[in-house]
């Protein structure tokens, strides 16, 4: 065999081995969470660890419910979507088939803009000039809720917007035409026609963006208030799966870490399930 | 109907615009009273909270992650286009698999990072704990964006290269990469802007000791972390809005630059 064959099929290993490390990565990191979290969920007891309403971790006896930080992880999610969705959708909307030329390009400087900008960053903003306000408007500390809904759903926007407009814009524009053609005007054309045919990609943004704003971490534990109680009211500050870890894990003992690596057991298995979702999703829209 | 219907798109767009603006102004308007030449002082002292000490364990940080994250990101990115038969069982257990990753919420990986490289490895809170951390952190990234540069590449600019007579490896090296370089960089880019921005993965494997770290195995904090420690202490608000300007300037010149460099991609097409 020649020198250069050898060096061929040398790299070719080469290249195989190094693709194989992401594979290798992911491995590792579900191997150092789940082998932490199962033996405490084991010990505990899965619907106590699950369904359990108090978290106490420093009283004794101590309590690991995580059940208020599902609530708090679910609801923020809810509210971000709920916030970031309409406005995302159709600012996309506005991108696709209203800017031009130079104001079309500024637009989307400025969404690729604000995707880039640090969480942390966010949540400063939040905490300086979003907390006043929603303390003068609801009362309390101004860390609720609604606060951090309405951040969480600025925060996913950008993913929103890109996302949907690139799903618009791979509509044929013979649908377009032919709607027009038949006679409706330019807004019933796209919601009644491109929007629908748009529709799994522009699903899947919202996917995208609430596996984001589940994740979200710091920006979340600035303004959120972070009381691990399930809330009666949209005026009531949460703690999620994400910030509970935050908070706690600088000066957890043994059995605490383990209930908060347990946590992030918990938000592993939501982040798959949306993963997957966005996974068929994506699927569903090739085939289409 | 369709004229409340425009009227509604039109207020979204401009709502978007404006949430970006105010973003953006009320920080810059906020951190440049805050903005001293004492913060941009050589050490950190707990009278003078200088970023310069965080600065450079930022750009420490940057060259080391690179230093892991881009020889296997682009590596592999070179396997699944140029060798890897589509649909194979390997190549769908890669795309799983990066697509899994890129979807990891970032205090995931800073609890890994700190149970494998802080415990496991005893590599304590250091520069070199944060750096493996963030490497896997940004490879989906930069495999992602090598792939689609790679896939960009002229097909007949291949065809001569192998009809020339060059191997398949050489064809790879000297016509492929160059030519998909820009693509390959506006990725490095992005990631290193996702690096500077980045917080939860850090503050448990890296740490948040303010002064410069002088080995890998020491503790040192990024920009990102600094401001974070700044904005949980009640009476450094000054310093805080100073220090989130700085970090918001850096972060949209990546953003921008990473931009430009598609785009010329795009053009060479």
């Amino acid at each position: 065999m020649s020198r250069p064959e050898t060096r061929e099929k040398l790299m070719k290993v080469v290249f195989l081995l190094a693709a194989l490390s992401s594979i290798l990565a992911l491995f590792l990191i579900m191997y150092f969470i789940f082998s932490a979290g199962i033996p405490f969920i084991k010990e505990y007891g899965l619907k106590a660890f699950l369904f359990g309403q108090v978290w106490s971790p420093v009283n004794s006896p101590q309590k690991y419910g995580i059940w208020p930080m599902i609530v708090g992880s679910f609801i923020l999610t809810v509210g971000a979507a709920l916030v970031g969705t309409p406005i995302g959708i159709l600012s996309a909307v506005y991108l696709s088939y209203y800017a031009k030329g130079k104001l079309k390009y500024l637009f989307q400087s400025a969404v690729s803009l604000m995707a880039s900008v640090p969480s942390i960053i966010y949540g400063f903003f939040a905490l300086q000039l979003m907390v006043p306000i929603s303390r003068a408007l609801f009362g309390g500390t101004g860390m609720n809720i609604i606060t951090a809904s309405v951040l969480l759903g600025i925060m996913i926007l950008p993913t929103i917007v890109s996302i949907s407009e690139s799903s618009l814009n791979a509509v044929p524009n013979r649908y377009y035409q032919g709607s027009v053609a038949l006679g409706a005007t330019k807004e019933i054309s796209i919601f009644r026609t491109m929007i629908p045919a748009a529709k799994s990609g522009i699903l899947s943004s919202v996917i995208l963006g609430i596996g984001r704003a589940i994740g979200e971490t710091m920006a979340v534990y600035m303004i959120a208030g972070n009381q691990p109680r399930l809330p009666k009211a949209l005026t009531d500050g949460v703690r999620t799966l994400t910030t509970n870890i935050v908070l706690e894990m600088a000066y957890a003992g043994v059995e605490h870490r383990q209930a908060l690596i347990a946590t992030a057991m918990v938000l592993f298995v939501f982040i798959l399930v949306i993963n997957f979702l966005f996974f068929l999703m994506k699927r569903k829209d090739r085939h289409e | 109907m369709s004229k409340v219907l425009r009227i509604l798109v039109k207020l979204s767009a401009i709502l978007t615009v404006s949430i970006f603006l105010i973003t953006v102004g009320y920080i810059v308007i906020r951190g440049i009273p805050g903005l001293s030449w004492d913060m941009f002082a050589w050490k950190y002292t707990s009278e003078n909270l200088s970023l310069v000490p965080a600065m450079i364990t930022t750009i420490m940080l940057i060259v080391l992650v690179l230093a892991i994250a881009i020889p296997f990101g682009v590596l592999t990115g070179i396997y699944l286009t140029e060798y890897a038969r589509q649909q194979s069982k390997v190549v769908i257990a890669i795309r799983l698999a990066t697509e899994t990753l890129a979807g990891i919420p970032s205090i995931v990986y800073g609890l890994f990072g700190m149970l494998f490289f802080v415990f496991r490895l005893q590599w304590s809170y250091s520069l070199i704990a944060g750096a493996f951390t963030a490497a896997i952190m940004v490879l989906p990234l930069i495999i992602r964006t090598t792939e689609e540069a790679l896939l960009a590449v002229d097909p007949l600019l291949k065809q001569a290269s192998l009809g020339l007579g060059a191997t398949k490896l050489q064809t790879i090296v000297k016509v492929c990469l160059p030519v998909a370089m820009p693509g390959i960089l506006a990725g490095v880019i992005l990631s290193i802007g996702r690096i500077v921005g980045e917080t939860a993965a850090f503050i448990f494997t890296l740490g948040t000791m303010a002064q410069l770290p002088t080995r890998l195995t020491e503790s040192g904090r990024t920009l990102a972390l600094h401001m974070y420690v700044l904005s949980s202490e009640a009476f450094h608000v000054r310093e805080a809005f100073a220090t989130a300007l700085v970090l918001l300037v850096i972060v949209l010149v990546i953003n921008r630059l990473s931009t430009r460099l598609s785009k010329l991609v795009n053009k060479t097409k």
